[in-house]
């Protein structure tokens, strides 16, 4: 594995590591750590560092749906246009063209399920182009990017030679 | 019944190790976090689980030959070659035991009459010492120094030598140092013993966890020492099989037939579905074992910088996954330490002096947890000194 693909597997782990940090990591230098952070991200590779929320914990009354939409492609662009449609809107979190039984995956974030409800009745469904919608509520999360909402058990002792 | 009387006096005399004690302490307080355990972190590959279950549902769970499946045995001295250039003859200098513990008590066992000397260097691993005495054997310790890398040098074992020394243990990765011995340093050992009817017993359950690019090197690669050396290895550390108790030993035939005379009136032969899964673990997983050694390798260095940053000295280890730092500088004792670490911040570390007298004024620190484990344990080890200092 190059630096710059351990690297990667460390950010997308924890981002929050400083520049020194990471450097001990990989035994490189903390510029060179640095170079290849910035290559990555003016290169689109890396395109921003977020944190992985526990939404419903932190916010009682949120609630996130997996959308399913299908969609009339058009000539020339295909899909694209609508996505690019779909994803600007603020509560939309995350959008995928998918293969498979329906054609764009759309995960949508409210502050309670009204919210929710009504985006996709007032905004997604008479969008062009889209043809039908499927509403999943997320119920609970387990695991989102790489990390376990649930409390991971470890089963060693406590202390063991 | 006046069981003091019933029990052998050797046995009553013999203390529980410093860990227990220890673990006692960490058992009894409410959401501790540990940087304590002496096991790999990861699952057992699924490859191996897998023939584990197959093995299993063919009803292949009958006794095995008591040295060992020959299979197995075959691919461990294919893998042993292939690590080391070493040739073992697997129907005659090729012995599986359970875990590499077990290999340990009966190469002491095959080796020592009652007097007989073995040398020990400290810190190490808990069991060495214990497996003499009940042998009949008088351990000699050996301390070893940070200063010296804590490994054992030719000075110090000529200062030990006695014509009754029969063994001495080489426990190298070492647990709880992270101290390896280079090729260099063994050569220096080799010239030693080279002239002496002394065995070496050799411990290499961490060979694979090695760090750097220099690979493992046995001390039964140095020339005339395959034929003075017992090498023992297991699937515990490098395959992350510990619940599997599977181990091995190769040496000469003279010895390993009379660890064999002890391992089969005492074992029979080793877990059969372990065995099993250990030829594949053998033939299948060289990837798995990089995956894991890359990511000990990079927690290594994140937690030795993470306490050379606190202000605490640490010696560099380049094997195993302990780290080994010492704590003298806050005036406390190792035991003081952990017990008030883990009173006060709920870290549990293991105190050094479990390891050996000579590891008084260190720590063990294991890194076999996830990064964002040991972030969070190094914050409360932050806060802690912090508040020692003041």
């Amino acid at each position: 594995m190059t630096k710059k693909d351990q690297l990667v597997n460390i950010l997308r782990q924890n981002a929050r590591m400083s520049n020194e940090q990471l450097a001990a990591m990989l035994d490189i230098s903390a510029a060179e750590v640095a170079e290849i952070i910035k290559e990555l991200e003016e290169s689109g590779m890396i395109i921003g560092y977020t944190a992985i929320i526990n939404e419903e914990e932190y916010d009682r009354n949120s609630v996130s749906a997996f959308i399913e939409v299908r969609v009339s492609p058009e000539v020339n662009c295909g899909y694209d246009d609508v996505a690019a449609v779909i994803a600007q809107y603020p509560e939309v979190a995350a959008v995928y063209l998918m293969s498979g039984g329906y054609d764009l995956a759309v995960t949508v974030k409210g502050t309670n399920l009204r919210d929710v409800a009504l985006f996709v009745s007032d905004r997604l469904a008479p969008l062009n182009g889209v043809l039908s919608t499927t509403t999943h509520f997320i119920l609970r999360r387990y695991k989102e990017k790489d990390k376990m909402f649930i409390k991971n058990t470890d089963e060693r002792t406590l202390v063991s030679p | 019944m006046d069981y003091e009387k019933v029990l052998s006096n050797k046995v009553q005399q013999l203390q529980f190790s410093g860990i227990r004690k220890f673990f006692d302490i960490a058992a009894s307080i409410k959401d501790v976090i540990s940087l304590s355990v002496g096991e790999p972190d990861f699952n057992t590959p699924w490859a191996i689980r897998k023939e584990a279950i197959r093995t299993l549902e063919k009803g292949k769970t009958t006794y095995t030959a008591n040295a060992g499946l020959m299979e197995l045995r075959t691919a461990i001295t294919d893998y042993i070659k292939s690590r080391t250039g070493l040739e073992y003859d697997g129907a005659h200098q090729v012995l599986v035991t359970v875990g590499g513990s077990e290999a340990i008590d009966i190469a002491v066992r095959a080796i020592v009459d009652t007097g007989d000397e073995v040398l020990i260097p400290q810190p190490s691993f808990v069991c060495y010492a214990p497996i003499v005495t009940l042998a009949n054997g008088v351990p000699v310790i050996i301390e070893t120094t940070a200063e010296n890398g804590f490994i054992i040098t030719p000075d110090e074992i000529l200062k030990h030598i006695t014509p009754k020394t029969k063994a001495i243990i080489l426990p190298y990765p070492n647990n709880p140092t992270g101290a390896v011995m280079r090729r260099r340093d063994l050569e220096k050992l080799a010239d030693v013993l080279r002239n002496t009817d002394i065995m070496v017993i050799s411990d290499e359950i961490y060979a694979e966890l090695t760090y750097g690019d220099e690979r493992h090197v046995s001390i039964a690669q140095m020339e005339g020492m395959q034929e003075r050396t017992i090498l023992i290895n297991g699937f515990s550390k490098a395959f992350s099989m510990t619940g599997w108790r599977l181990g091995f030993a190769a040496g000469p035939e003279p010895v390993i037939t009379q660890m064999l005379k002890i391992h089969q009136y005492s074992i029979m032969c080793s877990p059969t579905m372990s065995q099993y899964a250990a030829v594949r673990a053998l033939t299948d997983c060289e990837k798995d074992i990089e995956t894991m050694r890359n990511e000990y390798d990079m927690r290594r260095r994140y937690i030795v910088k993470g306490l050379r940053d606190l202000g605490l000295e640490c010696f560099e280890p380049e094997g195993a996954f302990y780290v080994f730092p010492s704590i003298k500088t806050t005036g406390l004792s190792s035991q003081e330490f952990c017990e008030r670490l883990i009173q006060e911040k709920k870290v549990a570390v293991v105190p050094g002096d479990a390891f050996g007298e000579s590891g008084e004024g260190f720590i063990r620190i294991s890194y076999a947890y996830s990064l964002d484990h040991i972030k969070t344990a190094l914050n409360r080890m932050e806060e802690f000194l912090k508040e020692l200092g003041k």
